[in-house]
């Protein structure tokens, strides 16, 4: 466990001099922090635990995923070999199938702020039973992703439910293969994360309206701006942090959030045509038994998790560089 | 849509607008609703019904499924195993992370913001990544197929989360409380126990139910952690069942109507955190 020192034995280092209760005003503490020499290991005490199982659980997995990607992984003996399973990643088809898929879902952001905004908005003009129609929309988001994705595996059989209405309805045509057609497997998949994503979405707006002053909403009535263009000069700008939070984290739930759906609905296929990295990743190193191949993904994947990093980073500024 | 310049109108009069609204709200409400619906009147069917009657409520409603489903008792032993893992895996991250949460809130030491970041930074990493070495890592320590090693993942994936969202709610702890809490003699130790975290229970509680619910639902992890029926989680178990009934509609919704009750009975209960976690960290 070597590689967790990194974390653990950096935080370590007792050194009182930079214990700075002045930095907030506060003599008295920082006398009595002086006091004992011994106060200046505490914090660090307190950090250990955490550390500890962070080390093992994320930290060293991190470490260790490059050397895994360098090495065949094979029935307990592992072997050297470079940079081959980069190779054999990159000229994979079913690679590029699951980045294609990974990138066709991120279509499903925009498409899910629209929607989250249109309806935060309709529910914030307190139109009769909003309260109602609120918990209605919210309800989709409490399920779990496992059951959606067994209902939804159901609804869109090619002689089920979802077809059997449209059939009674005489829309022949749009009886599709929902799942089991490949161009459409991963649309039906995104409605299925859309369905589900909007109370999320809706919820997380209508909660920072509520928070926006009347009256500039009211001014702006009065300025007789009309519906559009209250929204527009007014919700849109007073929700753009919230916008830019949720953009964010649906951008990352797109990329590494979508496992459950695909293994539930489609299991990557038919054939491998509803790949995701997750996904791909996944069967790779448990059912094809490659886990070389699989660890050079997770390594592209990880490069990919970089961007995320600072995307989070710029949305939570708020809550890491001291907010008083 | 409303027009502003008609203010004067009278407000109960039905406009085109409101018509409108109200239809957006209808049909987002139905298609929100519908595949709820199918769920809960399909486990009321028996196989023959479903077939003639797919959308209907059910004409001759039946338990049947309800008893088939429980059966054997492995949804009842899932259940069980999630309930174990869950519990635990949440207790021990809320525990550290509060312990950490309370030293980058209230203590200065040298490379706190930098730890801290590293924490944050955490957050996004999916836990796919990790997936190989720590499959590993706990083949070779024993600890595939106990609940102990799923326990401790499940724990390391939400305490970066966790340390950000109690930092974020401790450094809210007023400083003249502490500052009393010093006078009076009190140890750090003291402080935290008696006062920052009695203060904090709200942030707790949310964190708690924020997190139950994602080791409750989650699949990654509890497919590759926990393979052996004896410790296999409800969702792993879930799509296990579908599998094996796959020509069983009604069954299958059964089974997936039963996975859904405990946690529909958490968020009920705790409904008020639940929505001020997801709002957590989102609304400045």
């Amino acid at each position: 466990m070597d590689r967790r020192g990194h974390l653990t034995g950096k935080s370590s280092v007792p050194d009182a001099t930079v214990i700075d209760g002045a930095a907030r005003g506060l003599p008295i503490s920082r006398r009595a922090q002086r006091r004992r020499a011994g106060d200046a290991l505490m914090p660090y005490l307190y950090i250990l635990p955490a550390a500890l199982i962070v080390g093992l659980v994320i930290v060293y997995p991190l470490v260790d995923v490059f050397q895994a990607s360098t090495q065949t992984l094979s029935a307990g003996a592992s072997q050297y070999v470079g940079g081959a399973n980069y190779d054999l990643v990159r000229t994979d088809p079913v690679f590029w199938q699951a980045v294609r898929d990974n990138a066709t879902l991120l279509l499903a952001v925009p498409i899910l702020v629209v929607l989250s905004l249109l309806f935060a908005v309709l529910l914030f003009e307190r139109v009769r039973g909003w309260r109602i129609y609120r918990t209605l929309i919210f309800l989709p988001y409490i399920m779990a992703i496992t059951v959606i994705g067994t209902v939804f595996g159901l609804l869109y059989e090619f002689d089920g439910p979802l077809n059997v209405a449209l059939r009674g309805l005489h829309l022949n045509w749009l009886a599709l293969d929902w799942l089991g057609n490949a161009n459409l497997a991963i649309p039906s998949v995104m409605s299925v994360i859309i369905w589900r994503e909007l109370g999320f979405g809706t919820i997380l707006f209508l909660a920072r309206l509520m928070s926006v002053r009347e009256e500039l909403f009211e001014a702006a009535r009065l300025d007789g701006a009309n519906w559009w263009q209250v929204q527009w000069h007014i919700t849109v700008p007073q929700l753009r942090t919230v916008i830019e939070f949720f953009i964010i984290i649906e951008i990352i739930n797109m990329m590494s959030g979508v496992f459950n759906y695909i293994y539930v609905m489609t299991s990557g296929g038919p054939g491998f045509a509803s790949q995701v990295l997750e996904f791909y990743i996944w069967q790779n190193a448990f059912a094809f038994r490659q886990g070389g191949i699989a660890a050079a993904a997770a390594v592209l994947l990880l490069g990919v998790t970089v961007v995320f990093v600072f995307l989070q980073f710029r949305v939570r500024r708020g809550g890491t560089v001291a907010d008083e | 849509m409303p027009a502003p310049g008609r203010r004067s109108v009278r407000r109960r009069a039905i406009s085109p607008g409101s018509v409108l609204k109200q239809t957006a709200l209808w049909l987002i409400c139905i298609v929100a609703l519908t595949p709820l619906y199918f769920l809960v009147v399909t486990s009321l069917k028996s196989k023959t019904e479903y077939l003639l009657n797919v959308w209907g409520l059910p004409l001759r409603p039946t338990l049947e499924n309800f008893s088939a489903a429980m059966a054997d008792g492995r949804l009842i032993a899932w259940t069980w195993n999630s309930t174990v893992v869950t519990f635990l895996s949440v207790a021990v991250c809320t525990i550290v992370s509060a312990l950490a949460a309370y030293a980058f809130a209230q203590m200065q030491f040298r490379g706190r913001d930098v730890l801290l970041n590293i924490f944050i930074a955490m957050i996004v990493i999916p836990p796919v990544i990790m997936i190989i070495p720590l499959f590993i890592l706990m083949v070779n320590i024993n600890l595939v197929n106990t609940y102990w090693g799923a326990i401790i993942i499940y724990a390391g994936l939400m305490i970066p989360f966790s340390i950000y969202l109690l930092t974020n709610f401790f450094r809210t702890v007023p400083r003249e409380i502490i500052d009393s809490g010093q006078i009076d003699g009190c140890s750090r130790w003291r402080i935290f126990t008696a006062l920052v975290l009695p203060l904090s229970m709200p942030a707790l509680v949310t964190l708690v139910i924020v997190n139950a619910l994602y080791v409750w639902n989650e699949l990654l992890i509890a497919l590759t952690f926990l393979q052996d029926d004896s410790v296999r989680t409800l969702m792993a178990g879930l799509t296990e069942f579908k599998g094996r009934f796959f020509l069983n509609q009604p069954l299958i919704m059964t089974g997936a109507l039963i996975a859904t009750v405990p946690m529909v009975v958490v968020y009920v209960a705790g409904q008020r955190y639940f929505v001020r976690g997801l709002v957590a960290g989102a609304v400045k």
